[in-house]
């Protein structure tokens, strides 16, 4: 034992200094979000040596722990409303926020041939269910109901409607089936460039408000290195490849000024 | 701020789920626990562990297994569509067969206690003053397994209303549907309308302790074999 104690110390001080080093970032990230997210965590834990420990789900929920105290340094919304909502609520740090992409709203089932280019399926009473996130939380749940009452099926849909926590769940009830189909998002279920499996309609634009994601440093967060680095880290070069690879928009800065 | 009608829609739909709940597990528990009190089958073992299973199985894994099974590309969803029924998820009568399954050993454990604590003496002798078995089970055996009946519904209805992590998985939050109490608190909590998470959780909080409160003067020893 007594010539391993040496050797433990020294192994402990190499262990101790790395820790200070490297910092853990508490983000809670969008539901919609997740795909790209997990790949560019990836690319900033290489990058950075911080680790992202992510949490996801729907962004109404995320904004209601972080006013509870939940420990989350970087919010990445599924809108623009709840980081501004944060900011004047003092939650959130102002000046660090900025639209990292533009969301897509796509009708989805995971039948082939079910839902065509136009979402005229919505006009049929070929399903019993169709699933969305719970617009109270949501943006992709709110957007969904905006396309429904835009379209003028809303009333008819009503009793039919489920709803999922967030746009994962809401994606799941569509995925295994029990749900014909459903208003998900286009990252979702975007395989090289197109819809992977199943049939969608990539929603016509005009029928919702454009779904602005922004990502905010959090006051939890203020004195962190790396969670500044992590929002930073959202519009470099790499990163919007990745979110543009999931079909999300970019927002116009991108286009001129990514930052390397 | 008191209760919006979203609430008390959701208040009489866990009443509906519960009572029918509890009715339908009498009729399926009590040969069940008769059954498990008296059989020398070396089934025994295994179906008591079934019964039992619900206890220590998480939600989200009983969630789970109803969404795959229960949905169109599941046995029990294709046999239920054949039957037209549809697809149970989504549904009041989905949540009422998740109930029942979650539910099931509050049940039967209490009843199976009462009916060992009988024993097969009391039988005998009705059976030598010639009653028929099924005589003896209302005659005799009922009135003294009344405290057990009695701790059955109680536990059965109470464990329904306090049902959620089934309903998040197969439920789809429909409003007088699948929206039960425990899932419209959670709806109120997530949004931050704390003052009707409140009041619904305020209700819950006196409603369970009122029920154990019943429990335990009705019968002394609920836990307990008689």
């Amino acid at each position: 034992m007594k010539t391993f104690l040496p050797l433990l110390c020294a192994i402990s001080v190499v262990l101790m200094t790395k820790v200070s080093v490297a910092e853990d970032v508490q983000v809670a990230v969008a539901a919609n979000f997740t795909k790209p997210m997990e790949k560019i965590a990836a690319d900033f834990e290489k990058a950075t040596g911080n680790k992202v420990v992510a949490s996801f789900g729907a962004t109404g929920k995320f904004v209601e722990q972080i006013k509870n105290g939940a420990p989350f340094q970087v919010l990445i919304s599924a809108d623009q409303k709840s980081p501004i909502k944060l900011e004047k609520e003092e939650l959130a740090v102002v000046g660090t926020r900025y639209t990292y992409a533009i969301g897509k709203l796509v009708l989805w089932s995971a039948t082939p041939g079910f839902v065509d280019d136009k979402g005229a399926v919505l006009k049929t009473s070929d399903f019993q269910h169709i699933s969305i996130a719970d617009p109270k939380v949501a943006p992709y749940g709110k957007a969904a109901m905006k396309v429904m009452t835009k379209m003028g099926v809303i009333d008819a849909l009503t009793p039919k409607i489920v709803q999922g926590d967030s746009i994962a769940q809401a994606k799941a009830f569509v995925g295994s089936g029990n749900a014909e189909l459903g208003f998900v998002a286009l990252s979702q279920v975007i395989k090289d460039g197109k819809i992977g499996e199943g049939s969608g309609w990539i929603v016509s634009p005009d029928l919702y408000s454009p779904l602005y994601q922004d990502v905010v440093l959090l006051k939890t967060g203020e004195n962190s290195e790396a969670a500044r680095a992590l929002v930073e880290y959202l519009r470099t070069e790499p990163a919007q490849a990745i979110i543009k690879s999931y079909g999300y928009e970019l927002p116009k800065w991108a286009t001129t000024d990514a930052k390397e | 701020m008191m209760l919006n009608d979203e609430d008390l829609g959701a208040i009489l739909l866990t009443l509906k789920l519960a009572s029918l709940v509890t009715a339908i597990l009498l009729l399926v528990g009590t040969p069940i626990a008769w059954w498990l009190a008296h059989s020398g089958s070396r089934w025994k073992g295994i179906v008591g562990a079934l019964v039992a299973l619900p206890l220590v199985l998480p939600p989200a894994v009983l969630g789970f297994y109803l969404l795959v099974l229960m949905g169109p590309h599941g046995a029990v969803g294709q046999i239920t569509k054949a039957l037209g029924l549809g697809t149970l998820p989504f549904t009041f009568g989905g949540l009422v067969v998740a109930s029942v399954i979650y539910s099931l050993p509050f049940v039967v454990q209490p009843l199976q206690n009462a009916f060992e604590a009988i024993g097969t003496r009391p039988l005998e002798v009705a059976a030598t003053l010639r009653a028929s078995p099924l005589d003896t089970f209302f005659t005799v055996v009922m009135p003294l397994a009344r405290p057990g009946f009695l701790t059955a519904s109680i536990l059965g209805f109470a464990h329904t209303i306090g049902e959620f992590g089934v309903v998040l998985m197969v439920g789809g939050n429909i409003p007088d549907k699948t929206r039960v109490i425990s899932m419209q608190i959670f709806n109120h909590v997530e949004t931050g309308e704390y003052a009707q998470a409140h009041w619904l959780s305020a209700g819950m909080l006196v409603f369970s302790f009122a029920v154990l409160l019943l429990l335990y003067t009705l019968t002394p020893n609920p836990w307990r074999k008689r």
